[in-house]
Formats: C-alpha cells, structure tokens, sequence
C-alpha cells in the first residue's frame, strides 16, 4: 500500500514536470502573434542553432521572429544530448552504485528522471523568457513564400535576413521488412516504459555506442550491429577499439563488418537479418532502434520559392555560412557535416554576425571544435586526425600519454584510455587531439583553450596544473616533447 | 655482436627444436605443414612459407641434407604449382592465392576460409627464398622454375578492392570488405606485390597505406606504432631493412629495423610498469603479441574482474593484454637487440621452464591465471601446476619465425638471400625505398 501510494506520488510529480516541460517549450494554449510588418531575422527552428541566432540577434538590437513546428530546444533538449546524458547518467549511477538517484532496475524512475532533468534544463529558454524579450514565436510549419518571406501556417513572416536552422532527424530505414517490424529511432525511444529484455540496435555511430552501453548498464541485453571493421566512423582506431572492448566487458554482444539485410517479425519477437562475410544471423529483439545517422530537414520549406538549393550535406552553403540566396543563410544539422550541438550553437552565432555585416568564414574556426561520444571511457576529439593531416601532407607526430601512467588516474582507478596530442612534426604547433577517458568531454575543453589561444607544446609544458589530475596528462604529453626537443638540440 | 657460448648454445637449441616441428608436423608427400600440433589441425599456408625459408637455414646447419631440403622444397612448390585454382568452394587457391587453411592430405581449402593475401604473400616470401637458394641444377633448376612460376601467377592487381589492398577473398561473398589500417605485419604483402612484373599493386596503394600510419611518442619512445610484437617481426624474418627507406621513414629519420628495435624497448618498459599488475611482467618478461588465450573471466585478488581473450591479436600499450605472453616473442626479437632477447628469455626459463615443453616455446602463457580456484574453465589449456595458463602444443608460425630470426640475427642468411632477389629489389623500389644496401 505505501508503495503504491509512494508510487502514485510520483506520478503526480511526474504530471506536474511535464506540465512545467510543456509550458517552457511549446504551451499547449498557445496562439500565434500576428505577425509585425517586417523582421531583421526570421529563425526558421527553434533547436540549440535557432535559439543561439536568436539570442546573437537579440544582442544586436534586432527584431527577430522565430518559427519552430514542435518544441523549442529541438533535437538536443527533446530527444537528444539531454534525454540521452540522463539516462546514461542513470546507467552510470547503477554501475557505480551510487550518485544518480536512480533505483537500480527501476526503469521508470530512469525514465521519469530523464523528464525531470529535461524540464529543469527547458527553462533556461523557456518560451516565456524569449517572449520577455521581444521575439515573436509562432509555433507553426514554417515555408518559404518568397525570396524575402516565410509563411508560418500560412501567415506572411517577412524578413531582411532569414536563418534556416531546422537541424536534421533520424535516417529513415532502408532495410526491407524493417519499417514492417517496427523499430525505434533516438526520438521515439524515450517513449519506452519498459526496459526491452532485449534490444538490438543497428549502428554503431556515437548514438548507438552511447545507447547500447547504457541500456545493458540499465540491465537489457543488446545486441550491437555495425557495417564497419570498427565502430565510431569519425574517431581513430585505438579508441573505437577500446570502446568495442568497453562495450563487451559491460555485456554487449558487438557485431562489427555485419551488414543489416532485413528484419522481420515471428513468435512474437523482431528479428534483425544481418551478414556478415558469407554467414547469416538473425538477432531477436523485443526492441529494435536504428540509428543509423541524421539526415537534414528540409523537404517542407519549398526552398525553390526562395532560390535556396540543396547541395550533398542539406542545405548548401558557402563558407560563410550564406546560402545561394544571398538574405537567407543556415546553421547546425541541416548544413554541416559534424552534427554537434556545440558546433550547431557556434555556427548559428556566426551565421547571425555574416549575415549583418562581419565576414567570418567558418572555416577558420571549424579546427577546433570539440566533440565527443558519452561512453564510459568517454571519447573526445578536437582538430585534426593523423590521417587528415597525413592525408593534407602535414607532416604529423602524436605524444600519447596513457590513462594508465596518470597519477590521479591511478588512484581513482579510472586509468583506462589515453591523451593524444597530434603536433605538427617539426614545430610545437597543435593540429589535435584524442582523449580517450572517464571525463573526457571535461578534458577536452582544456586542448579547446590551448587551441583556440594559439598555445604550443613549448608553452603548454610550463602551465601548471593541479596535482593530482587526470589533465595531468596534456601536462605530461607537453613535457615529453619539451624532453624530446632538448635531447635533440 | 657475438654471443657467449652459453647463449650460441641456448639459441642454438632453440632453433633447432623449433625447426624440428616444421618436420614433424608436415606431410612430406605435399610439404604442407600444420597450423598447430594439435590433433586434426589443417596446414596454414603461412607456415609453409615459414618452413620454406627454414629448409636453408636447416642445411646450413648440418640438420638436414641438402638434398632432402630440395626434396621437401621441391614437393611443396608442385603441389602449389598443380593445386586446383579456381572459384569453386573446395579449390586449393584463386588467382595464384591460396586459401588460409588447407587440408593436410588433400590439399583442398579447409571449410570457409579465406582466400588469404597475407599469408600468401608469407607463403609467396617462401617461395622466393627457395629459389633464391637452391642454385643447383637438376631438383634444384626445377624449384627456380617452380619458384617464378609460382610468384608470378599471383594476381595481385586484383586483390585492390576499392582503392585498398584487401585482406581476403571467398567464392561465397566475394572480397572481404576491410582493409588495412595503420602499420603491421603487411609490409612484405605490398613489396612483393608490387614487385611482381606479371600482376603487380599499383604502387598508390603503398602510399595510401602509409597515410594510416602513426608516428607516436609512447612510453619514451618515437615509434610507428603497431599494437602486436609479431607485426613488427614478420616482414622483418624475410626482408632486411637495416638502413633502408621510404619516403615515411626518410620524413621521420628512422627506418623500419629501427623502429622494431624501438618498439622492443617500448614493450620492456610497459611491461616494466605493468599498468594491470599481471604477474610475471618485467623489464624480462614481455611479449604480447598475437596468439593463443586462455578465454576465461576470473576474479582477481584485489576483486576486479579479468577478461582474458582466446586466439587474439594483444598488443602494447594500448591493449588488449590480459597477461598472456607469447614466450617464443622474446628470443624472436634476437636481431634487434640480443642482450634484451637473451635477458628475457633466460628469465623466462629460469622462473617457468614449463613454457618450452620439450625444449619448444608454446604459444601462450599467462601466470596471472593461478590454477586452482581461479582458472576454471581454461579452454584447450593446461592449467597444471601454480605455473599459470599454457596454451597446448605449438604453433607453426611460432616456430618458423624463431628459426629464421635466430638465423638472421646469427648469419643474416635470409636477408642476404633475398637482398639480391629481383622481385623484393623492385618491389621496395617501386615503394619509394632508397639508400643503404638498395644504393
């Protein structure tokens, strides 16, 4: 009895966040304004690209409408970043066995936590606040009427500049019998109640490897299938492997080389039908996600009404950000190659400057954009790649230190994983950097400065840091090219 | 550098019980040797090209005659030269490659194996050894024959699929769809494909290779870096690259002998550190490598959880190493360094003499794994006394390897021999090798 009246308890307080969620991210009474005569800015999507333009746009004195179709926050607040870094807190915590509150097994506390976290995190832009501020929001589908003008549900939101930051959503299946089956993308995955005893999951980008791990944490058993000799396209080989073994330990079965043929659906269960080489598996699920990549929104702007064309990554741009409509530009998911909410934000505030006035290519700053993939280790990358540099014939040379040699790694016994600093063979210039650790995303930030103040090997190895650290590390890998270099003077 | 007369005789032991497997366990009648001596194994090609270049080194030694070397030599390149080649599942090889397995007796591809690059190009390193060391006539023209023939039949063009050398083909899916990334064992694979004056890779696919490559600051060192001792080794028992260079190596003022003597002095001092606190590791014992695991989790004293893997490629110091050794691995590393393969193999003997069971290494040993209580489970092992985990038998590649390293470390016999080979002289040209005993 207590527990279920604990339990209806929580239901409310449940209700209530989501009522406080809804109200800061699209209020279920809400009644579009009419529109003014003319804007500075039309922001078309309201995800971390739309509300970085809008707040730049603010800054700038500028009279700025914002058109979104579902939530504000987009992707990254609603389904993404935020949802999926709760759960994986959540698993974190169960591993642990301590710190995130949630009760082990419980995967409606998970789930309710998540919803938590994600109403807790909505008020930092609530609807409410950017209405304070003079932006017009009309939560409607947004269109191109013209070169000069969107339509929102129909109603003429002109403009001097328009910012298309619509973002991208999950790849559609292509994989016969699938859409039969019935499958999961990142979005409708925080739908689930239960946790899946089962779960396989098509794809190892960082979205798969983020999910897989944290689910057979939470206790499901996954199955991981990956078209790659190696998971993570985008990092290097040392650490996908070491992610590929991380996964194991923690009870993913990992497929890597299979190609996905079909799936369908027999004595109640989703069967994924997979290749590998010459042998034919077929993997049960209760639940299957696919993610398998983004893809850019765009098809419903009519963009030829507005002279935008599409090139092979979405919307085409140049490099400053300009679409070949000169009064329209775009910014994050539904232009670029690297899906980030960072780089969407960053670009979307450049976006804003080009379009009013300063030329500042993105290319100057795309060097040193930080990502990474919230596994535990974490993986985290900045600038360049070996093989980027080697293929730009730069020549290129790495100072690794690993996690292992690491004092404060040591005696906090997460020593797995490695700091590697790319120099550019000959100077102290730094082209990059690959972290591979249990708070990588933090200690990335720190070659994110280094970079971006233009800091060399030579100077990096007379800051101090505190000791112990695990950024102790990039100290480290600084020394070993200061010993290196005075050995050969 | 010459040896004591204590370690002349360590090595020579050695190398000697280590040839006497590619004996015992070959089929004379077809000079197909067995991957392993474990009962029922297939032959792996690898092994033959291993035992091919062993045959010299052999008669050199006074182990066997110079006519039965040829003998063997000479049945092996006919069955090569007359085995089924074509797409059909149970063919012996496609295109002048060979599958990775084949049956002992009928010489046909065993179950779904491969169609291997690598090991071809291993068994191919073989063949030329041969012909470059009978210069006899009679048996002895016949293997010069059989020895071009065989070279260049291998198509090695058409193993580039989509711009990169691939690592294999089946008649069930054709080519298997990933390549090779960043350096290893394959060097021998592109310079003696790209020497072929019948078939050969374009020499783009060496670049593109080098493009993978790391130049690394690990543990002290500058190092190429590849994970596995062995991948540092293989191409090291046939081709001499002391003093040697390609346009990669010329960039980083190395060469690719001294990248492998660094690259020891990186596995000494990892297993100095021994991050993982596996027992045995020290500055004399290390080795890992790829090879035979014992596959079971345990729980260690200090109560973590130890996953050790089966038949694996382990590597340095990016793992994975579960504390399996190789113990052949430091004698291996003779040319590059004696007093270090010396130092580590004699501890190694001294402490656990078990891992040379009739005076022959084994392919895997792991101390960590106490038995009793915590190796539960070992799969195809012995866990037979405090000792630890021990792979059961030996393995061919193992052996091989040792005799010619020893050897080239003693004489430089292979090297020599295949110094003044065409193929391999146009091969490391058309890789963009210059200087030292190329010049």
């Amino acid at each position: 009895m207590a527990r279920a009246a604990a339990r209806g308890a929580d239901t409310a307080a449940d209700e209530a966040e989501q009522a406080a969620y809804f109200r800061r991210v699209r209020p279920r009474d809400w009644a579009n304004p009419v529109p003014r005569d003319g804007y500075d800015l039309a922001v078309l999507g309201g995800g971390p690209a739309g509300l970085a333009a809008v707040d730049a746009a603010l800054q700038a004195g500028l009279r700025v409408a914002l058109i979104e179709r579902d939530r504000l926050g987009g992707n990254s607040l609603n389904y993404g970043s935020i949802p999926s870094k709760a759960i994986i807190g959540s698993a974190r915590g169960h591993v642990a066995g301590a710190g995130s509150a949630a009760p082990a097994g419980d995967f409606a506390a998970v789930m309710a936590r998540m919803r938590r976290i994600r109403a807790r995190i909505a008020e930092y832009h609530a609807v409410d606040r950017l209405c304070a501020r003079g932006v017009d929001i009309f939560f409607a589908e947004g269109r191109f009427g013209g070169p000069r003008e969107l339509l929102a549900d129909g109603l003429p939101v002109r403009f001097r500049k328009a910012l298309i930051a619509t973002g991208a959503r999950p790849r559609p299946a292509d994989i016969p019998g699938l859409a039969e089956t019935g499958y999961l993308t990142s979005e409708t995955l925080l739908d689930l109640t239960v946790l899946p005893k089962h779960l396989v999951i098509i794809g190892g980008g960082p979205l798969g490897c983020e999910a897989a791990q944290a689910f057979a944490r939470l206790g499901s058993e996954v199955t991981l299938v990956h078209s790659d000799p190696k998971f993570l396209p985008f990092e290097e080989r040392d650490a996908a492997e070491l992610l590929a073994r991380a996964l194991t330990r923690d009870g993913v079965i990992t497929r890597l080389n299979t190609t996905v043929v079909g799936a369908h659906r027999d004595g109640g269960r989703k069967w994924v039908d997979a290749r590998q080489d010459e042998v034919r598996e077929s993997f049960p699920g209760d639940e299957i996600l696919l993610s398998t990549g983004r893809i850019p929104n765009f098809g419903m702007l009519q963009l030829e009404s507005a002279g935008v064309v599409i090139g092979p990554r979405g919307i085409e741009v140049d490099d400053f950000l300009c679409s070949s409509n000169a009064d329209v530009y775009a910014a994050g998911d539904v232009c670029l190659a690297y899906k980030y909410t960072n780089i969407a934000a960053a670009s979307a505030r450049l976006a804003v400057r080009n379009a009013f006035g300063a030329r500042d290519p993105v290319s100057s700053r795309h060097g040193a954009i930080p990502r990474c993939t919230f596994c535990d280790p974490e993986i985290a990358h900045i600038g360049l790649h070996v093989w980027e540099a080697r293929s730009s014939k730069i020549p290129v040379k790495t100072y690794t230190v690993m996690m292992q040699d690491v004092d404060r790694a040591i005696t906090e016994g997460h020593d797995e994983g490695f700091v590697k600093i790319h120099v550019k063979d000959g100077t102290d210039e730094i082209l990059g950097a690959t972290i591979v650790a249990t708070r990588a995303s933090e200690m990335i930030n720190e070659m994110s400065v280094i970079m971006s103040a233009g800091i060399g090997m030579r100077q990096l190895a007379h800051i101090l840091h505190t000791y112990p650290a695990q950024t102790g590390a990039i100290g480290m890998a600084a020394q070993a090219f200061a010993r290196n270099e005075a050995k050969s003077s | 550098m010459r040896d004591e007369p204590a370690d002349q005789e360590l090595l020579d032991r050695l190398q000697r019980s280590a040839f006497e497997y590619l004996l015992a366990y070959a089929n004379p009648a077809n000079g197909l040797v067995a991957d392993t001596s474990r009962p029922g194994s297939p032959a792996s090609i690898a092994v033959v090209g291993f035992a091919l270049s062993c045959y010299p080194v052999a008669v050199e030694a006074g182990w066997v005659t110079r006519a039965d070397a040829a003998a063997r030599t000479l049945a092996t390149l006919r069955f090569f030269h007359g085995g089924e080649q074509g797409d059909g599942a149970r063919a012996t090889g496609y295109r002048g490659f060979y599958y990775h397995f084949l049956d002992m007796r009928s010489g046909e591809r065993v179950s779904s194996c491969e169609l291997s690059l690598i090991d071809t190009a291993l068994l191919m390193a073989g063949v030329l050894t041969a012909g470059a060391y009978f210069d006899g006539a009679g048996a002895e023209a016949d293997i010069r024959t059989l020895s071009d023939a065989l070279y260049r039949r291998v198509d090695w063009g058409w193993g580039v699929n989509g711009g990169t050398v691939s690592q294999g083909w089946k008649p069930e899916c054709g080519f298997l769809h990933y390549g090779w990334e960043g350096y290893n064992e394959a060097a021998v694979l592109y310079v003696l494909g790209m020497g072929s004056p019948t078939h050969p890779l374009p020499s783009s696919c060496f670049t593109d290779w080098t493009l993978t490559y790391q130049w690394e600051h690990l543990l002290g060192e500058d190092v190429l870096y590849s994970g596995p001792l062995f991948t540092h080794l293989f191409s090291h028992a046939w081709i001499d690259f002391r003093g040697i260079r390609d346009a990669f190596m010329r960039e980083k003022n190395s060469d690719y002998f001294e990248n492998t003597r660094r690259t020891v002095a990186l596995h000494r001092e990892y297993a100095a550190r021994n991050p993982h606190g596996f027992k045995g590791y020290g500055r004399d014992f290390w080795g890992v490598t790829a090879g035979d695991g014992p596959a079971v989790a345990v729980r260690r004293h200090d109560g973590t959880h130890l996953r050790t893997f089966s038949y694996s490629a382990r590597g340095v110091p990016f793992g994975p190493d579960d504390g399996t050794i190789a113990p052949w691995a430091m004698a291996a590393t003779a040319p590059f360094g004696v007093e270090a393969a010396l130092a580590g193999t004699r501890h190694l003997l001294r402490h656990f003499p078990e891992v040379c069971p009739e005076g022959r290494f084994c392919s895997g040993f792991n101390p960590t794994l106490r038995a009793g209580g915590d190796a539960a489970g070992a799969r195809e092992s012995r866990s037979d006394g405090a000792g630890g985990w021990l792979s059961n038998g030996w393995y061919g590649l193992d052996q091989g390897l040792l005799v010619m390293m020893i050897s080239n470390h003693r004489t430089g016999l292979i090297w020599n021999l295949l110094r003044g080979n065409t193929a391999i002289r146009a091969g490391l040209a058309r890789a963009g090798f210059t200087g030292g005993w190329l010049a």
